[in-house]
């Protein structure tokens, strides 16, 4: 049994905006019977707004309660409004959805863009079209969408991927594609890259080493200290010591020496190396 | 309808309170160990035996020492496949079939990224075996044959009779996972020829936690764990005496009440035929007439399987499914899958599994409720076109 929340029960028991809209200014249309689970959603557009949403939904308890969240989410709503709306933001609504129903409230949120996208009279995207390389045979799954999940919600595993879009769930013939993906978009967030440089257990170049402290120091050290209205510097690097400066209310504080030691020294060797040793100079 | 209508008895059962009254003793004043020498504990050692006879009787065993006490079926399973491997070490083939319980089939797919070679006995789309597939898969390297006596998910029966004799006649060691006939169809290990057979307590009305091992005399096996000289030393550890009693009592009863299993019958039939006849997106899975009397399986078209359970368990009525959400993984089931169950139908899939404590108003109720939720479900889904009555023409 799923622990649903009282939320997606109240959904899926009594769904709201369930039907069709004759006349309908845009239609999204996504997932398939064999994926074993579709959802189609309409919407009435005026001035901008819109007027009224409706869905069909082919699914589990979840899927009907997350085309359900979604549709009272949009109702009133512009379309730029809608437009930013996240499989997060459906996800919330609900109160949370269990791990592995998490593409629930992704399949809502492609429905909306196709629908949106149709409205503005855009080639509405399909499965096997040209908007990117399908990389999960089995359940029709994208390179774009899987790259869109993982930023959107700081995936780190292929277990999340799978979780979130579906992909990899059947055969389990792409997971390397997965894997290739999601290290690309580690590579791109800064501090994530150390975490995937050490996850290859290649030796850093000194360079790397330098540019890989700078970054998490400047993106993952700094923003906590500061929080405490102090700083720091980074004074050198010679090989694996790195000479730091403490500022502002650090440089006074008694305990110093223990948030050099617990944060910023920890912070280095969890993002850079395991044997990276911090030294304070004044 | 207050009370919970049960129909999800190839999960798990209910205690039969006869059975619940025989093991009370042995959790209150007689807790003694079956192996002590002294009266406490050695009176307690002549109620398992008795137990011991009491399974013998429901498998036809000949002798109450072929039969041996487990902690569940899976742990039957493993038991008599690993036992057996581990004692002809040289041979490296075993043979099952695509839709065994994973207590046999995720074992087999260890034992091939060790090193086996494993053949899988595909089935129709009634669910039967490919017989004439099993009779190629036999060489001079085949360890094993492991095959169900019925399937969990659709209740088809398979002919291990006529498998028994494939394996007697070329010497191969034969395992019959009978979890799911147990307490349903009569069971002769005699007539079915067959080395080892495994069943489960908590499907035919015992509490859960207990299985058993039958293991015909001379059979070369090894045992799983080491320690004390319990059931021949086959399967030591101090002996789960309320559980063995427990079990005992509702093998005599599940004997006593099979012909009992004729009145199940004619609830199934009566619960499938209701269905099948009152919607038009609805197929039955599975052979029709070579079935358990319990269970049965039914694939509604265009809505999924899991909304199906939530909408009865909101009516009281407990079911189960075979679609993908239900399960956790994002496949439906291997049985309905190795049986070409089309995906339109698979994701839609319900089992009912009545038991002899399933009455008549139970089966009228569920009857009752089920359009409304089907149709309301139908409603919902974009495959269907409610006024028009039909489905949508459906892109895959």
């Amino acid at each position: 049994m799923w622990d649903y929340t009282d939320k997606v029960k109240d959904l899926y028991k009594h769904p709201q905006n369930v039907g069709t809209i004759e006349n309908a200014d845009a239609v999204g249309e996504v997932g398939s019977i064999v994926c074993g689970d579709a959802l189609t959603l309409y919407l009435k557009i005026e001035d901008n707004i819109i007027k009224d949403a409706k869905f069909q939904t082919f699914g589990c308890g979840s899927a009907i309660a997350s085309s359900s969240a979604l549709t009272k989410m949009i109702i009133g709503r512009t379309v730029e409004e809608a437009e930013k709306i996240t499989n997060r933001d459906i996800v919330d609504y609900l109160g949370g959805l269990p791990e592995q129903k998490m593409h629930c409230s992704v399949m809502g949120r492609e429905a909306l863009e196709k629908a949106l996208a149709d409205w503005r009279g855009e080639e509405v995207a399909s499965h096997e079209d040209t908007e990117g390389e399908v990389i999960c045979q089995c359940f029709g799954v994208t390179d774009p969408l899987i790259r869109k999940v993982i930023r959107e919600n700081s995936l780190t595993t292929v277990e999340d991927v799978t979780n979130y879009t579906k992909a990899g769930g059947a055969c389990g013939s792409c997971i390397h594609k997965i894997e290739d993906i999601l290290n690309e978009e580690l590579k791109k967030q800064p501090v994530a890259a150390g975490v995937a440089a050490k996850a290859e257990k290649r030796p850093l170049s000194n360079i790397k080493r330098m540019q890989l402290v700078e970054e998490t120091i400047s993106d993952v050290v700094r923003p906590i200290l500061q929080k405490d209205g102090g700083n720091i510097e980074l004074v050198d690097i010679d090989g694996k010591k790195v000479m730091v400066a403490l500022r502002g209310a650090c440089a006074n504080c008694p305990v110093s020496d223990v948030t050099l030691k617990n944060l910023v020294q920890e912070k280095l060797r969890e993002f850079v190396e395991d044997d990276i040793e911090v030294i304070e100079v004044r | 309808m207050n009370r919970t209508v049960y129909l999800d008895n190839n999960a798990t059962t209910m205690v039969d309170p006869e059975v619940l009254d025989a093991m009370l003793p042995f959790l209150k004043d007689r807790y003694g160990n079956p192996s002590s020498m002294h009266d406490f504990g050695g009176d307690v050692a002549r109620d398992v035996e008795r137990a011991r006879m009491q399974v013998a009787e429901l498998l036809g065993a000949e002798n109450d020492y072929e039969i041996v006490f487990t902690g569940c079926g899976t742990e039957s399973d493993n038991f008599a496949i690993l036992g057996t491997l581990a004692y002809y070490r040289d041979r490296r083939h075993i043979i099952t079939s695509k839709v065994e319980h994973p207590a046999v089939l995720n074992l087999y797919r260890k034992l091939e990224r060790e090193g086996y070679r494993a053949s899988y006995v595909p089935v129709d789309r009634d669910g039967n075996l490919d017989m004439e597939f099993l009779k190629k898969s036999f060489d001079d390297d085949t360890a094993i044959v492991s095959i169900m006596h019925a399937n969990n998910e659709t209740g088809v029966i398979f002919p291990v009779e006529e498998i028994g004799a494939l394996c007697r006649e070329r010497g191969v060691p034969f395992h019959i996972d009978g979890v799911q006939a147990a307490g349903k169809i009569p069971i002769d290990v005699g007539n079915l020829r067959c080395d080892l057979y495994s069943i489960s307590g908590h499907k035919f009305h015992a509490p859960k936690g207990m299985g058993v091992l039958y293991i015909r005399r001379g059979t070369r096996i090894r045992p799983l764990m080491y320690g004390g000289h319990q059931e021949r030393g086959r399967r030591p550890g101090t002996e789960n005496v309320p559980g063995i009693v427990a079990m005992g009592k509702a093998a005599e009863l599940a004997q006593k009440n099979l012909p009992a299993e004729e009145r199940v019958r004619a609830l199934r039939d009566k619960l499938e035929g209701g269905i099948l006849s009152r919607f038009s997106n609805v197929q039955l899975n599975g052979a029709k007439d070579a079935r358990v009397p319990n269970t049965t399986n039914v694939g509604f078209e265009y809505i999924e399987g899991e909304a199906i359970l939530l909408y009865l368990s909101e009516k009281g009525i407990a079911a189960s499914s075979g679609s993908a959400c239900s399960s956790g993984s994002l496949e439906p089931s291997h049985v309905l899958r190795a049986m070409g169950v089309p995906f339109t139908a698979a994701h839609g899939s319900i089992r009912f599994s009545l038991s002899r404590f399933t009455t008549m108003e139970e089966v009228d109720y569920t009857i009752s409720v089920l359009p409304g939720i089907i149709d309301r479900l139908l409603e919902i889904s974009p495959f269907w076109d409610s006024e028009a009555k039909r489905c949508r023409p459906v892109t895959i």
